[in-house]
């Protein structure tokens, strides 16, 4: 299958890898997909609260190439983005700046979802009381 | 030092030996005859360079050469038996017993002949693949005609315990077909000790072209009579008309008599090449498991899934190594492989498999290469795999409510 450079240079070298703590009140942990589809992709942000600007951004992908590289662009696009200018990511966006072929369309269909379960979680977070915004930390929507 | 791309898909095909084409080459060129001519030299020349080949593929599975059918593959020689059979003996019944994971040649021709009203019983393996001979006996119905159980499988590589399915048809006065693609040339396989009726085989998988297939149909004991798919000049018997490809026999022929003659060697040496990838991967890396059979399996397949790391994800990190997946993220299904599937392997660790297929051609240095390349980019994937991370917190997958999509 003819994979672009883009998709090839993010599975090879991909961006900002790794995990926050999940319990973080200025994190937004988002996890989509499913094990038995073959694509589970956890996108989290680090928002600061004063500016409501994501400040940075990691992830953990289980998936094809096409996925491990759609969730490594998604990330990039986020840091220093608002949660209002993040919330206005489109998955077509990211088909055409990889140039996924049509069967890994849904790869970044599922990137989307993870960017708005993440921004989702971060909201419900500052929607209750800090204290217990931290005993129902852990994860998460999922959705997808 | 190995050369990269590597292959290591021979259970999809196998790259034609040299001395196959050395063989064929001159029946493109000066022997050109077509073997149906009977009046010229031309024709003769051909006729006989088919009959020689047609003894070399009988010899390899006990047979006769004139218990050769030439057909395009072993697609069209699966449709052949299963279909020729079943409209040769309608009046007796229309009962077909096969099983799961056999080949989509086999399945879907089943599906067809059901549509037409055919009663066909679809028996499931074990965990290790295999269908026993006392499934198949509570299966048989006084209306069954025919059993179609392969060989070896083309994914997991298992071997069916086909001598014990021949008795019992033997004894139940059923025919046998057998889809022995993967197996003949790889191990020992005999139409007589192993009581089979008929059997499908292709030259390119065993170093042999493709385009060029044939069925054994059996002639005494019983003789197993066929309602051609096929109608023309009433080539091979009547069973398959037209004209035969002179230069893809006389390759096939040749590709069989060398597999005779090399195949203790062969399958030793394929079967080492094969423990040393397997062992070195699986030792190497926690959370693998071998599909399949341990020990009933082809001497050069390894189907291996590795645990949170998706098997096309994983393809990517090794392009430089050519293999298949049983994942199906290629296709538009999102359906993992049916055959693992069937053996009860979970949908996720069938997406995280990887085929290994051994062959004539491979090195040990290849084997030695390919180790180590998907041992670090297994490593590599499970640092980035978000299940991974999940299971080394302690986290149970099983309980997390994923939403299918």
């Amino acid at each position: 299958m003819p994979y672009s450079d883009k998709i090839l240079d993010h599975y090879n070298n991909p961006r900002n890898v790794g995990s926050f703590d999940a319990k973080d009140a200025t994190v937004g942990t988002g996890l989509v997909g499913a094990p038995e589809c073959g694509d589970v992709m956890k996108l989290q942000i680090k928002v600061n609260p004063d500016t409501g600007v994501i400040e940075d951004a990691k992830f953990k992908t289980f998936g094809c190439g096409s996925a491990i590289a759609s969730s490594s662009l998604a990330t990039e696009w986020l840091k220093g983005k608002t949660i209002d200018e993040a919330k206005g990511i489109k998955n077509t966006q990211i088909v055409e700046e990889l140039a996924l072929p049509p069967v890994k369309v849904h790869c970044s269909v599922l990137a989307e979802d993870a960017i708005k379960a993440a921004i989702k979680n971060f909201q419900d977070k500052q929607d209750v009381e800090p204290t217990e915004s931290a005993a129902r930390a852990q994860p998460v929507g999922v959705g997808g | 030092m190995v050369t990269t791309p590597i292959y290591l898909d021979n259970n999809a095909t196998t790259r034609t030996d040299p001395r196959v084409v050395e063989a064929m080459l001159p029946y493109f060129t000066e022997k050109f005859g077509n073997a149906a001519s009977r009046n010229h030299p031309f024709g003769w020349e051909a006729e006989a360079a088919v009959e020689e080949a047609r003894d070399q593929i009988a010899d390899l599975i006990g047979a006769s050469g004139k218990e050769i059918i030439f057909t395009s593959g072993a697609t069209e020689s699966n449709n052949l038996a299963i279909k020729g059979v079943m409209a040769m003996y309608k009046k007796k019944g229309n009962h077909i017993v096969t099983q799961a994971t056999e080949h989509k040649a086999v399945l879907d021709t089943c599906k067809r002949l059901e549509r037409d009203g055919a009663q066909v019983t679809y028996l499931p393996v074990d965990k290790y693949g295999q269908v026993h001979a006392e499934q198949i006996r509570e299966a048989l119905t006084d209306k069954t005609v025919l059993v179609s159980i392969m060989a070896a499988n083309n994914e997991i590589g298992t071997i069916q315990p086909i001598k014990a399915i021949g008795k019992l048809c033997k004894e139940k006065g059923v025919l046998f077909h057998t889809d022995a693609v993967q197996a003949v040339g790889k191990v020992p396989v005999d139409v007589a000790d192993m009581g089979i009726d008929l059997l499908s085989l292709t030259a390119h998988k065993l170093y042999g072209p493709k385009g060029i297939g044939a069925l054994y149909v059996r002639k005494k004991d019983p003789r197993v009579r066929l309602e051609p798919q096929i109608d023309g000049g009433g080539h091979e018997r009547g069973m398959r008309s037209g004209t035969l490809p002179v230069p893809l026999i006389v390759g096939f022929g040749t590709a069989c008599e060398i597999a005779r003659r090399e195949m203790p060697a062969e399958s030793e040496r394929t079967f080492r090449l094969r423990e040393r990838l397997r062992k070195g991967i699986m030792e190497k890396l926690p959370e693998t498991y071998l599909n399949g059979h341990p020990t009933e399996r082809l001497p050069g397949n390894a189907n291996v899934s590795f645990a949170y790391v998706e098997g096309e994800g994983l393809m990517m990190g090794i392009k430089d190594v050519a293999v298949s997946s049983g994942s199906a993220c290629t296709s538009a299904s999102l359906e993992p492989s049916y055959v693992l599937r069937a053996l009860g392997v979970g949908d996720e660790l069938a997406h995280s498999s990887i085929r290994f297929g051994i062959g004539r051609f491979t090195t040990e240095a290849e084997v030695d290469f390919v180790t180590d390349l998907v041992t670090r980019e297994v490593d590599r994937l499970r640092a980035m795999s978000p299940l991974y991370e999940m299971v080394q917190q302690g986290i149970d997958l099983k309980k997390i409510e994923w939403a299918a999509h």
